[in-house]
């Protein structure tokens, strides 16, 4: 243990250092970020760092890091269907690599190796085009079979006795898992050392537009004179959006998941089976990460269900038959942005100023440095970067959607 | 477990239903809005805490389609309904034109 936290230690809680503070809610900002989680504290953060714009406030309405950032099964990969998608999900998961380097806080990265397991003939044929639009746009990605699987992944049912056996894996060598806690924190930490104002406890109650501007928010808290405003709040997105006058293509669904007790490391890679609705990773805690499809219907409850554990538990004990001993700790559940393309919403909308990142279903975890970059250089310059114009709101009105359905995640 | 009463079968378990989204009315003549209204149609969602009337599909059952009222926030399951029955205003306007 290091003398410094020993000597912290000793002196009490007063003097620990604080990794955000707190600051009285100013009457303007230049630019509010209603959600604080990973990605508006990105935007934050990108903000501060790469355009020098500061007198930002991030307003959460309980605490950073309490919807969908606190609440993923913490995978990132870039191991996409489109190359739109690839191309942007890689770009978030370089941003990962450094990180830690980056906010100068130990994110946990662990690119351990992901595998997607194929069960049938066309899902092997998903994966053989997965991975050479991978590989056309520089991911490392690549078809495996039995056999190579068995040796990364030994514990896996790969005889012919599952009722849907494993035929072949998209193996993602870069892809792996993260601490996301700790993104949310440093994000903050980071945002916060360069002037960003986060008000936890501050919840939005209303936009106020002007002849089609945005020219305030009003919040729990006091009211915001502000002409720029990013909707970053996931599964409570059109509620904010409806408060600008915004309706939006997205409907929320509760997605969840859960942990079991730790147990001593056998599984080095993540997997995931999109047929079997299912994937699992193990923490460096021990315990087994797993979740598994959205639940069946629109809801804005949080509540977890026996149903969901039962049926996933049965999709795991079909890959991994040494599990059925292993005690389940905790099981919850966060709102997720469905939209019908399975690709996000970001950019502006007809309301000038208001800008939203929005539509990240059960996706956006892994993608929150490139959508907080992305979107600080929209709210700085007012120019909508490249690489998130295919996922513009216009794109529903125009028929041109991104189909991600086959690689944004399982069950659908 | 979410019970919803299937018009014909009475109560069942929520899983031999797939859900349908919100009730959106289809415009009665798609060639005569315009093209927000028709996205509008197609895409938008309201999305709102509290309760919606929304489609269900008796899928593994008799295979029937309802409308629910159902409370999104609870769960709460207020009463479930034919379309074009029951008396209701929203739905029964209609008339029994569309097709």
């Amino acid at each position: 243990m290091s003398l410094k936290l020993f000597r912290e230690a000793l002196a009490g809680r007063e003097r620990l250092p604080r990794m955000w503070r707190q600051h009285a809610l100013k009457d303007s900002y230049d630019a509010v970020i209603i959600g604080g989680g990973a990605h508006g504290l990105a935007c934050a953060y990108y903000l501060a760092k790469d355009h020098g714009l500061t007198n930002v406030a991030v307003v959460e309405k309980t605490y950073i890091g309490s919807g969908g950032s606190g609440r993923n099964t913490a995978i990132v990969r870039s191991n996409y269907l489109t190359p739109e998608g690839v191309r942007f999900y890689n770009a978030s998961l370089t941003l990962y690599e450094d990180l830690a380097r980056d906010l100068d806080f130990n994110v946990m990265l662990g690119q351990r190796g992901h595998l997607t397991l194929a069960h049938s003939d066309s899902s092997v044929i998903t994966m053989r085009r997965r991975a050479e639009t991978n590989r056309l746009v520089g991911v490392d990605s690549r078809l495996i079979s039995p056999q190579e699987i068995a040796k990364l992944c030994p514990d896996l049912d790969l005889s012919d006795r599952p009722r849907y056996p494993i035929l072949a894996a998209l193996y993602h060598p870069p892809g792996g898992i993260i601490r996301h806690d700790a993104v949310v924190w440093g994000y903050a930490h980071q945002a916060d050392a360069r002037g960003v104002h986060i008000h936890q406890n501050t919840a939005a109650t209303g936009i106020d537009v002007e002849n089609g501007k945005v020219t305030g928010v009003r919040t729990t808290q006091g009211r915001i004179k502000t002409d720029t405003v990013l909707n970053a709040t996931a599964g409570w997105g059109t509620i904010i959006s409806d408060m600008a006058g915004v309706k939006l293509p997205m409907l929320t669904r509760p997605l969840q998941a859960f942990v079991t007790e730790p147990l001593k490391p056998f599984l080095n890679v993540v997997i995931v089976s999109g047929s079997l609705h299912a994937y699992i990773s193990q923490s460096d805690r021990g315990e087994l990460v797993c979740g598994g499809s959205v639940d069946p219907y629109a809801s804005y409850s949080m509540n977890s269900s026996l149903d969901f554990l039962e049926g996933l538990a049965g999709h795991l004990l079909a890959l991994f038959p040494c599990l059925p001993k292993v005690k389940v700790l905790r099981q919850w559940a966060g709102l997720c942005d469905m939209t019908v393309d399975y690709s996000p919403i970001m950019g502006k909308t007809p309301v000038e100023g208001f800008h939203i990142d929005l539509g990240w279903g059960t996706y956006g975890f892994k993608a929150s440095p490139i959508c907080g970059k992305t979107l600080a250089e929209l709210l700085a310059t007012g120019r909508t970067p490249d690489l998130i114009r295919p996922f513009r709101l216009s794109r529903f009105a125009e028929h041109d959607l991104v189909g991600e359905g086959g690689a944004a995640s399982v069950g659908h | 477990m979410l019970l919803l009463t299937c018009p014909n079968c009475g109560p069942r378990n929520v899983s031999e239903f797939h859900f349908g989204n919100e009730y959106n009315p289809r415009p009665a003549d798609p060639a005569a809005v315009s093209d927000d209204e028709w996205v509008d149609y197609l895409h938008l969602h309201n999305n709102k805490v509290g309760v919606q009337t929304e489609w269900w599909h008796h899928g593994t059952g008799c295979g029937l389609w309802l409308l629910a009222e159902r409370d999104t926030k609870t769960s709460e399951v207020l009463r479930t309904y034919l379309w074009g029955q029951n008396g209701d205003p929203e739905t029964d306007s209609e008339g029994g034109s569309e097709s």
